[in-house]
């Protein structure tokens, strides 16, 4: 962490002078007062110059940002990150060229890079957030195609009266299947095993 | 590829000085072999191995251009 000890005149004087230093501005610092100085007799007698302590907060999701940005580069797909942060839900799209690369096989490499850059954010963080990481608007076609694939396979379950487990599945992609047939009361759905390798089971209800 | 372990791997650690990556060559195959901090072994473990499973398909996904197979080690 970048931390800079400055002296002046006044406070105001001494944090300018600190600011100046680090090449930042106020707001992105926590400015503590070590001594607040003492003009003294006319200026000259006992007169103790302000000292203060500034340090150079570090935005979570900045670092955040950055990480990715260095680790997408280095895998040859060089991408912009547009950001938006709702509460303690932050929402990363990725804009570049390569982006199925980035993706990967049913989102594996997605998922992995936003459990890793969510790591990095915590450490960072006073507070709890959640990551999603978004590209080409994986997500929702994600989405689209496991609200189908949740639809057909309860048709099956339900004309076999077989149970239909699925694969291993991250927990939102699980909550996802659960939501879709939380309506349908011919099924039931549940999750078992333990992760990560959790899978869903969509059973059909005896009559 | 060495230097994608390390961009991934510094930031999640105490003591990034003490990240080496060092690379095998056989036939066919490259083995990248990361060794941390002991103190940071955890870290890029993680609960149930979950932080080394999504360092490697992260690093595998970068290597599939190439026609060599890739492994990660994780070592002290």
């Amino acid at each position: 962490m970048k931390q800079v000890t400055a002296t002046g005149h006044t406070v105001e004087e001494a944090v300018e002078s600190a600011l100046a230093q680090l090449n930042t501005t106020k707001d992105r610092t926590e400015v503590s007062i070590i001594d607040e100085g003492k003009k003294g007799i006319f200026g000259i007698f006992g007169s103790r110059p302000a000292i203060v302590k500034v340090t150079v907060k570090i935005d979570p999701l900045e670092e955040a940002k950055n990480f990715l940005i260095q680790v997408s580069e280095k895998m040859g797909a060089p991408i912009e990150i547009e950001v938006k942060q709702d509460g303690k839900h932050v929402h990363f799209t990725l804009v570049g060229k390569n982006i199925a690369l980035l993706i990967g096989k049913r989102g594996q490499t997605l998922n992995s890079l936003q459990y890793l850059t969510q790591l990095v954010i915590n450490r960072f963080s006073d507070q709890y957030l959640t990551l999603i990481l978004d590209a080409e608007d994986y997500r929702k076609r994600r989405n689209d195609t496991l609200v189908q694939l949740a639809w057909r396979l309860s048709q099956n379950a339900i004309k076999t009266g077989k149970n239909v487990s699925l694969e291993p599945m991250p927990s939102y992609e699980r909550k996802v299947i659960h939501t879709a047939l939380a309506e349908n009361n011919r099924v039931k759905t549940y999750s078992d095993g333990t992760e990560p390798h959790r899978f869903i089971v969509i059973a059909p209800v005896k009559r | 590829m060495k230097e994608l372990i390390e961009t991934i791997v510094k930031p999640l650690v105490d003591f990034p000085e003490d990240v080496h990556v060092s690379v095998i060559e056989e036939d066919g195959r490259v083995t990248y072999q990361l060794s941390v901090n002991k103190t940071d072994m955890g870290k890029v473990i993680g609960k149930q191995g979950r932080v080394a499973k999504a360092i490697r398909t992260v690093v595998y996904a970068a290597g599939s251009s190439q026609q060599k197979k890739i492994f990660l080690e994780i070592g002290e």
